[in-house]
């Protein structure tokens, strides 16, 4: 057995990296489901804005399906819609992502996962990378959810992105205090 | 669905209080165990056809070539149970030969090279190999402490098979005597996990009368069970 690479961080120049990419775009035309705005903040121990953070995400489409080969079950993901958004926080540590309200997926054990999208942080000062997920409010499905459930309830609010406009969502990233989002050792 | 196996404690490094920035941005709370369900197996892919022809070669991307010395770095990407990973994404970013990035935050009083950009990225093949043409990356100081100087490095980003796959990571260069003073090498405790991150130079890849070869493999996790013996 090879050993595991050891994660390094992105340092504070990985922009430079990104402006090389494709754009993000996880919504063309003719994509299925709900149009959302999910938007928010990275924010630090003392609760400044992280101005140099990475924020990936990876969903399921409008159906709760994966465009991914071990995503085997029968019929196709949406063809106009891409699960990965990716985002270089602004100056006050601000992000924004355009997508789709994903669906339910399936669960490991007995019913299903509540809509949700994984999510990867790293930033300078960060040596490894953070994993966290974003539910959303309006899911009655969350209360059943078998990982939501595994989070102690005082914390499993930090999960949760609040409505704030018509299809807006608020979910803020923070990394360390009272308020620290829930990270997962998957 | 095969799981990932989970990560050796001590691989990947925790904060670190020697490198200053970590020090409000780590999460104090403990993580959250949780199992993997299809949301972290299934994972993100880019749009390879995007990928041009000279994105992996840094010194033709301008009309000049970059000023430094030009090397080649090749590798494969493996999971930890030794089966390489075709159709990987791989990139990287890095300093010019002067130790200055093309970024407008980097204040290091050392030389822009307009021919230089710095980025570049390409996609394993079936072996799980990538290949590299680029400049050796210049030291360069940062603010960490008094006489704070990175050892040379080039930064990786590899997008996997699956969400948990994903890693960022440094490769360095063998015998920079930097690396014993750089917190952010360091902060891999280990000396023999550490020495993970750090390149070989390779006679086999070094093209005569053109550029050094370096050898450089990046391993993911793996599977509990490879999916053949599943």
């Amino acid at each position: 057995m090879a050993g595991i690479t050891p994660s390094q961080t992105l340092g504070p120049y990985f922009g430079i990296l990104l402006r090389g990419r494709a754009k993000c775009r996880q919504v063309r035309d003719g994509a299925r489901g709900t149009r959302i705005v999910l938007e928010g903040r990275v924010l630090d121990g003392a609760g400044a804005g992280i101005n140099d953070a990475l924020i990936e995400t990876w969903q399921a489409d409008a159906d709760g399906r994966y465009q991914h080969a071990e995503d085997c079950r029968p019929g196709t993901a949406d063809p106009d819609f891409n699960g990965f958004g990716w985002a270089h926080t602004g100056q006050t540590g601000e992000f924004r992502f355009e997508t789709i309200k994903p669906g339910p997926v399936p669960s490991p054990g007995p019913g299903i996962q509540a809509p949700h999208i994984v999510v990867s942080v790293m930033a300078r000062g960060i040596l490894t990378r953070f994993i966290t997920r974003i539910y959303f409010e309006d899911e009655g499905a969350n209360a059943g959810d078998p990982i939501l459930t595994l989070v102690p309830e005082a914390r499993r609010d930090t999960l949760i992105a609040r409505r704030a406009g018509d299809h807006v969502y608020a979910f803020d990233i923070v990394m360390q205090g009272p308020r620290e989002t829930v990270f997962f050792d998957v | 669905m095969v799981p990932y196996r989970r990560v050796p404690a001590g691989v990947h490094p925790p904060e670190d209080p020697a490198y200053r920035s970590t020090v409000l941005r780590h999460p104090l709370q403990p993580l959250v165990e949780i199992p993997q369900t299809i949301s972290e197996i299934t994972g993100p892919s880019y749009p390879y056809d995007v990928i041009g022809p000279v994105d992996n070669d840094l010194t033709r991307q301008h009309p000049t070539a970059p000023i430094g010395e030009r090397i080649v770095v090749e590798g494969r990407v493996l999971d930890d149970n030794g089966q390489p990973l075709p159709r990987a994404l791989v990139e990287i970013w890095q300093a010019n030969a002067c130790g200055r990035y093309a970024h407008e935050v980097d204040r290091h009083d050392a030389p822009l090279d307009p021919n230089f950009t710095g980025t570049g990225r390409t996609i394993t093949d079936d072996e799980g190999r990538y290949r590299f043409v680029t400049i050796k990356p210049g030291h360069y100081p940062w603010g960490n402490h008094y006489n704070a100087w990175r050892p040379a490095h080039i930064h990786f980003s590899v997008l996997g098979p699956g969400f948990l796959t994903r890693l960022v990571t440094q490769m360095y260069f063998p015998g920079d005597p930097l690396q014993p003073l750089d917190p952010i090498f360091n902060s891999v405790r280990d000396s023999e996990v550490r020495q993970r991150m750090v390149s070989s130079f390779d006679i086999g890849l070094t093209i005569p009368d053109w550029a050094l070869g370096f050898r450089w493999d990046i391993v993911l996790r793996g599977r509990e069970a490879t999916p053949a013996l599943a």
